[in-house]
């Protein structure tokens, strides 16, 4: 019963290897063309910037991208786990009275489906900058969660809810045993979305922000380089931001994985 | 008990009852009769089989002696110990399918029903490894459901429900779905359980060789809305095994049962 995980391993390790070092090969091949056309076309670096430069350009300007990558990745964070929590508590709230949810629903639907670049600037003028950029993060990563986590909460087995009847479970114990575990793969999905989608929320905000000084994030960085023609440092702003979207995601598949790993199916290899 | 012509009724001013029905029906929202009106009393220590065709309202029948659905009319009694606050008011349910948390342990399956009733910790595991222990499944206390097979699952749905020690086990068709190699060696097990625990038992299921090989009363329903149709007392020397099984005895059983289950697939269906 202890030999699962080994078992999993061993036939999946040649593809897996395959599956990192494919990609790997093809963007190491892409980057080799893309310095060869710029350097034999001698295109100037202010219309395309060379990779050898933009990756000069990362370390030359560090100090300021750092700082700019610094502020964004606060905002992601601030707007996504107020998107999780927010989500998780409404869908919660829903599921304990109808009433609620047939009333809130359909604004929680409003908000996710007006984009978000078009509300930005009212809740800019509105709010305190900061404030405005992670509500903006808020409202594009919340309904994921909140979906979710509404469907993982109706998701429960009808019989393991009568068995907690007859055992007359509390509400809390059946929320707390029952149906927030039943939800977690749910819950777990939504918040992986969510990640992704705080960052761009977070992107959009700044960028419709658009201030300047030592709190600007990194899609401030980009917008300022445009207006200043310093291709490269765009370049090199837009990696760090690809970069943050790849980690986050990263991040949140691994602890969906360590935290399902042992029941759900979604989290379990081909063979058991 | 000992009498067997005696009808249910007499029965019941005799012997101590567990569990009586009286004039119950069960009429769904959508005007569906689903079940009676259904008179039916079963002994404490009885075994009781309740067969009858798909859709004839076994199932709502063993849900309305468990509280986990209310009579539309008609009495539902089910006998308590006095004086004792009974956790799931001393009923064991055993579902179709083993219905087991597949984000725990399947020692922690087996404590829900005390973690529920507030037992402290530590007694629960006890109790709920001795509940393994009892149905053979003392070293899968660590192990999680998915890693069960099938007859597994469901030794483990059985210990859930015999951890609180009740009075009456309820099962609903709890061996359909597992083959018939698994479902003989866990027939042989929970008639050996019954004979040690003494529990009254309801057991709901559409196999015919089933319900006689398990049970000391069969009680077949008709097709929807279910009632009784025959109530047939299976006689034989105790404690039966394969014997009994292979023996004239049985196959006359199952012939006089199937017989009476005849007008309920002879007639027109209701599948």
């Amino acid at each position: 019963m202890n030999a699962q995980a080994p078992v999993i391993a061993k036939p999946a390790g040649a593809q897996s290897v395959v599956r990192f070092v494919l990609p790997i090969i093809v963007f190491a091949a892409g980057l080799a063309a893309w310095e060869l056309v710029v350097r034999i076309r001698e295109i100037p670096p202010y219309v395309l910037p060379a990779p050898s430069v933009i990756f000069l350009t990362l370390i030359k300007d560090w100090a300021v991208l750092s700082q700019s990558l610094a502020t964004t990745l606060l905002t992601t964070l601030e707007g996504f786990v107020a998107a999780s929590i927010g989500g998780i508590a409404l869908a919660l709230l829903f599921n304990q009275s109808k009433w609620v949810e047939y009333s809130l629903f359909p604004y929680a639907v409003v908000l996710q489906v007006t984009p978000v670049i078009a509300i930005a600037p009212l809740l800019l003028i509105y709010l305190e900058q900061q404030t405005a950029v992670v509500v903006c993060a808020f409202i594009v990563a919340f309904f994921p969660v909140l979906s979710n986590t509404t469907l993982g909460l109706n998701s429960v087995d009808r019989n393991l809810a009568g068995l907690f009847q007859l055992y007359g479970a509390s509400p809390p114990q059946i929320l707390r045993f029952l149906k927030l575990p039943a939800a977690l793969p749910y819950i777990l999905g939504g918040l992986r979305i969510a990640g992704g989608l705080s960052l761009i929320g977070a992107v959009v905000a700044e960028i419709a922000a658009g201030t300047a000084g030592a709190g600007s994030g990194l899609a401030y960085r980009i917008a300022e380089s445009g207006y200043r023609l310093n291709i490269p440092r765009m370049f090199a702003a837009l990696l760090l931001l690809s970069l943050a979207g790849i980690v986050i995601y990263g991040v949140l598949a691994v602890v969906s994985h360590l935290v399902l790993r042992r029941w759900h199916e979604s989290a379990l290899g081909k063979e058991s | 008990m000992v009498e067997n012509k005696t009808s249910p009724s007499v029965e019941a001013s005799l012997t101590a009852l567990a569990v009586s029905l009286r004039g119950v029906t069960k009429v769904y929202d959508n005007g569906v009769v689903a079940l009676g009106p259904l008179d039916l009393a079963v002994g404490k220590g009885e075994f009781v089989s309740l067969l009858g065709p798909s859709g004839c309202g076994k199932s709502t029948a063993l849900r309305l002696v468990a509280g986990l659905s209310a009579a539309s009319s008609g009495t539902v009694r089910v006998a308590r110990h006095e004086g004792e606050v009974q956790i799931g008011h001393g009923i064991g349910f055993v579902f179709q399918e083993p219905t087991l948390m597949p984000w725990t342990s399947v020692r922690e399956n087996v404590r829900l029903p005390l973690k529920l009733g507030g037992i402290p910790k530590a007694e629960g595991r006890a109790r709920a490894d001795a509940a393994l222990a009892s149905v053979g499944l003392a070293d899968f206390a660590d192990a999680f459901p998915r890693e069960l097979s099938g007859g597994m699952k469901m030794r483990v749905s059985l210990a859930r429900a015999l951890v609180t020690d009740p009075d009456i086990l309820l099962m609903d068709e709890p061996f359909a779905a597992l083959d018939e190699i698994t479902r003989f060696r866990l027939n042989n097990d929970l008639l050996a359980l019954w004979r040690s625990l003494g529990k009254t038992v309801i057991f709901v299921t559409h196999s015919v060789f089933e319900s006689v090989y398990l049970s000391q009363r069969v009680v077949i329903m008709t097709a929807r809305p279910g009632r009784i149709q025959a109530d047939i007392r299976i006689e034989t020397v105790e404690p039966r095994g394969e014997e009994f099984r292979t023996s004239a005895a049985y196959s006359d059983y199952c012939r006089r049962v199937s017989a009476a289950l005849a007008p309920s697939y002879s007639g027109q269906s209701t599948l």
